[in-house]
């Protein structure tokens, strides 16, 4: 399997969802300039973290203009497998890949700490070897991950069982103290219909490593393996 | 050189220009915990009377042209795709000069 991760000016995490996508996965792992036209063959695509184009106007609101986002957009409406984290989370929405939009935390605070997601839905290539409602331990870093979705989304979201994460609490439940940013419903992340595209605000590829302290994440990767 | 200063420098070719305005607003829907924010610091000001504050953007904006008509279209377009995200938000389109 041959994966491939853009790289967006201000992109600072592609790194290191590269090193865990070919040191730890040992898949053939290529990066992809934003000004590239060509996925170059890739089966499944990752839209990293950080802050692309400076988080100017919106976040991701920018690199959604990017040359190689109408590739993904292709390659995702096709069916293909499509992955964003965080920032890639963010531009999958400004996007449309995603429904919904992620708003400024209601703390107004960049938040970075540890959570806990509980998956809801092993019906996407990054889900599909998690049991439902596993919970996962893995960070969060971002300003501007509070999730949201008018009524009437909400509703299909959740009716159509596209609600992939959601923050819970130690004992699983998705409590208002486990929301870290006021994200509507717990939402942690959201696929689409359907359900080849999967973004989410925590980064799993943080926790892929026992140097790391912990490789939960790590499934989310290993899930798209078949 | 390159973009508006390249213009300037050599005259605009079509003669003329509009100046536009496009503000972009948070749907009433979505909670706005900036302007939460700004209002709390206003009371702590002592402006006490502030009740609700919203935070928006303004764009101001030059078009080479002078067709007042096609420029609000070609704003309504950018507005539309770029400026602003119509999941969350609304967006007005001013022609001024």
């Amino acid at each position: 399997m041959k994966v491939g991760v853009v790289v967006f000016p201000g992109s600072n995490c592609d790194h290191d969802l590269y090193h865990v996508l070919k040191e730890g996965l040992h898949l053939d792992t290529i990066f992809l300039w934003h000004k590239e036209h060509d996925l170059q063959g890739c089966d499944a695509v990752f839209l990293p973290g950080g802050f692309s184009y400076g988080d100017y106007l919106r976040c991701g609101a920018i690199a959604r203009f990017s040359p190689i986002m109408k590739e993904v957009e292709q390659f995702a409406k096709k069916g293909g497998p499509v992955l964003g984290i965080c920032n890639g989370f963010q531009i999958l929405t400004e996007s449309h890949l995603l429904p919904g939009v992620l708003l400024r935390n209601n703390s107004l605070q960049f938040v970075c700490k540890n959570t806990s997601i509980r998956v809801e839905s092993n019906q996407t290539p990054f889900t599909k070897k998690i049991s439902p409602s596993h919970i996962l331990s893995m960070p969060v870093a971002h300003g501007d991950g509070n999730y949201f979705i008018e009524e009437e989304g909400l509703k299909r979201l959740e009716g159509e069982g596209q609600v992939v994460f959601r923050y819970v609490d130690s004992s699983g439940k998705p409590s208002e103290a486990a929301n870290p940013n006021g994200s509507v419903k717990n939402i942690a992340g959201i696929c689409n219909a359907a359900k080849n595209v999967v973004g989410l605000m925590p980064h799993p590829e943080r926790t892929s490593e026992g140097l790391l302290g912990t490789v939960e994440g790590k499934i989310i990767f290993e899930s798209l393996l078949g | 050189m390159s973009g508006p200063f390249l213009r300037e420098f050599l005259g605009n070719p079509n003669g003329g220009f509009v100046k536009a305005k496009v503000t972009v607003k948070l749907k009433s829907a979505v909670l706005d915990p900036q302007g939460k924010a700004v209002c709390h610091a206003a009371h702590s000001l002592g402006i006490l009377e502030v009740e609700d504050v919203r935070v928006g953007k303004v764009f101001e904006i030059q078009l080479t042209g002078q067709d007042a008509e096609s420029a609000q279209k070609k704003l309504k377009d950018l507005a539309d795709k770029l400026l602003a995200n119509t999941v969350m938000e609304n967006f007005e389109v001013e022609i001024l000069k």
